[in-house]
């Protein structure tokens, strides 16, 4: 589980955080959403230590993060997987040597081992035969697979994913959405998504936390979200004229 | 005119700034790397990359510098008094001082520093240098000090080909035009020579390696933005670490030769 305690971030006079607290459980696909520039990114970044909150704790399992020293968080952030918005494979390494690489660093597996590891990681995003290829090789869907294959190689304990499907087509991102799922209840890792498709929110959304204005906003389920009566989460929510649709639907049945 | 002063002031403490940020980085750079044969096989990388790569530019520079300082010492030899082997003792002083170390550095400033940059730069805003933090990997480390110990241990060795290729190429120009035997060009390069001159060659291009790469993956690594501005930190450093070199050259002149 990852806990936020009172967790506050500016930039420079600019504050984009205000004292957001949350909980996010292990086993389950815990959501982040809002619109755009309303500090979701920075969030997750101030949760993984890419920045520096000004105030406020995050707690994995109970190890506070933010008080811990750059050669103790080494510990936590190899249990943390990570899948990048642009997928952040390393241009340099073909997909076998990406999804090797955090193995080869940290940990103690033979070279067999290893390759048994990264056939199944591969395997598990069904991209068995594509090992060889560079990353420029790929398309958009397959580059998130293998950085999937790469984020869950050394077994993590956390899983962030920073909007997963951006850039995708509804058919992929559905395949990118069932996969974060699966490993997210067959390992029974703690993941965070943050996204703003509201497909992703209806298909693996077991928590939602709506950020707005810098401000925890709301939390809840998905059920509950398509009942709200907050006008900015209706904003949000009902955007598209694919959920104003469904809401009207909803609203005829009753 | 307050306008004007705070913005010398702005200016003055952004260049303040990055240089505390450059020492706090080498500092970063020279922790123990994560594994070292990962760092093993990322050096050897590097030596391919930044060394041996740039022997095919070095060498066709040094071979045309070598004939150029011969033909210029040579045109310049008005004096029937000055004796014909000054051509070869000059393009050997020459080379060794100053052409090798110095304009062999400048130019590989250009090659390699803009590589590094947006190498480095490119990583930067595609988010790779996050995923390595992320997993808990220095970057700077894993990055930035093979690079360091490839240039540093390869560059004596582009300087030793580049001043023999180069006391070759003032052999090639001299002899093809008539203007010295090559018995004479020869004694000129062996009259008067200070073994402890390549030292300071050798010490030079050390340095002059640290600078460009160091200086570079500073530029790069703390690029933000897009492409753009991997282009502007990709010009920044080899601007940069031209100017270093400069001042470098200056201060290791004084100290070693006088």
């Amino acid at each position: 589980m990852i806990e936020i305690k009172n967790l506050n971030k500016s930039f420079g006079d600019r504050q984009i955080l205000f004292d957001i607290n949350a909980q996010f459980e292990s086993g389950k696909v815990n959501l982040i959403i809002g619109q755009s520039g309303q500090g979701k990114s920075v969030l997750t970044k101030c949760i993984v230590g890419l920045n520096e909150p000004d105030t406020g704790e995050v707690l994995f399992d109970g190890r506070n993060f933010t008080q811990m020293e750059r050669v103790e968080r080494k510990d936590i952030r190899q249990e943390i997987g990570m899948l990048f918005q642009g997928s952040a494979l390393f241009d340099f390494m073909n997909v076998e040597d990406n999804i090797r690489f955090p193995l080869t660093m940290f940990s103690k597996m033979s070279k067999k081992e290893i390759q048994k590891r990264v056939d199944f990681c591969l395997d598990r995003v069904n991209l068995n035969n594509r090992n060889k290829l560079m990353p420029s090789e790929l398309s958009g869907g397959m580059k998130k697979r293998v950085a999937i294959a790469r984020a869950i190689a050394t077994t993590p304990k956390y899983l962030f994913c920073d909007e997963p499907n951006s850039g995708l087509d509804p058919q992929t991102s559905i395949v990118i959405d069932n996969l974060i799922r699966e490993i997210t209840y067959e390992l029974n890792i703690t993941t965070i998504v943050i996204t703003h498709d509201m497909n992703s929110v209806i298909e693996i959304g077991d928590t939602i936390l709506f950020i707005h204005q810098g401000k925890n906003w709301w939390t809840g389920g998905k059920a509950e979200i398509l009942k709200t009566t907050n006008p900015e989460i209706l904003d949000f929510v009902y955007a598209s004229s694919f959920m104003k649709e469904i809401k009207e639907n909803m609203q005829s049945s009753k | 005119m307050e306008l004007k002063i705070r913005t010398i002031l702005a200016i003055r403490m952004k260049i303040i700034t990055n240089i505390g940020l450059y020492f706090q980085m080498l500092w970063v750079v020279f922790s123990k790397p994560e594994k070292s044969k990962v760092f093993r096989v990322r050096l050897f990388d590097e030596i391919q990359q930044i060394g041996i790569n740039s022997l095919p530019i070095v060498a066709l520079l040094s071979t045309f510098m070598g004939g150029v300082i011969a033909l210029q010492t040579a045109s310049n030899m008005d004096s029937p008094l000055l004796p014909a082997y000054t051509i070869g003792y000059i393009t050997r002083s020459s080379t060794i001082l100053e052409f090798s170390p110095t304009i062999i550095s400048l130019i590989l400033a250009g090659k390699i520093g803009s590589n590094i940059a947006s190498e480095i730069g490119t990583m930067r805003v595609t988010e790779q240098i996050d995923a390595l933090e992320i997993m808990g990997v220095n970057s700077l480390s894993f990055l930035v000090l093979p690079k360091i110990m490839g240039a540093v241990f390869f560059f004596p060795v582009l300087l030793i080909f580049s001043i023999g290729l180069s006391l070759v190429g003032g052999w090639i120009a001299v002899t093809s035009t008539g203007l010295a035997s090559t018995e004479t060009y020869v004694f000129g390069l062996r009259t008067f020579f200070v073994l402890s001159n390549i030292g300071y060659a050798v010490v030079k291009s050390v340095v002059f390696a640290f600078v460009i790469v160091s200086v570079s993956s500073f530029n790069g690594y703390y690029t933000s933005g897009g492409a753009l501005d991997v282009g502007k930190s990709s010009t920044q450093a080899v601007v940069n670490s031209s100017i270093v070199i400069l001042i470098c050259n200056f201060f290791l002149t004084q100290m070693i030769l006088l």
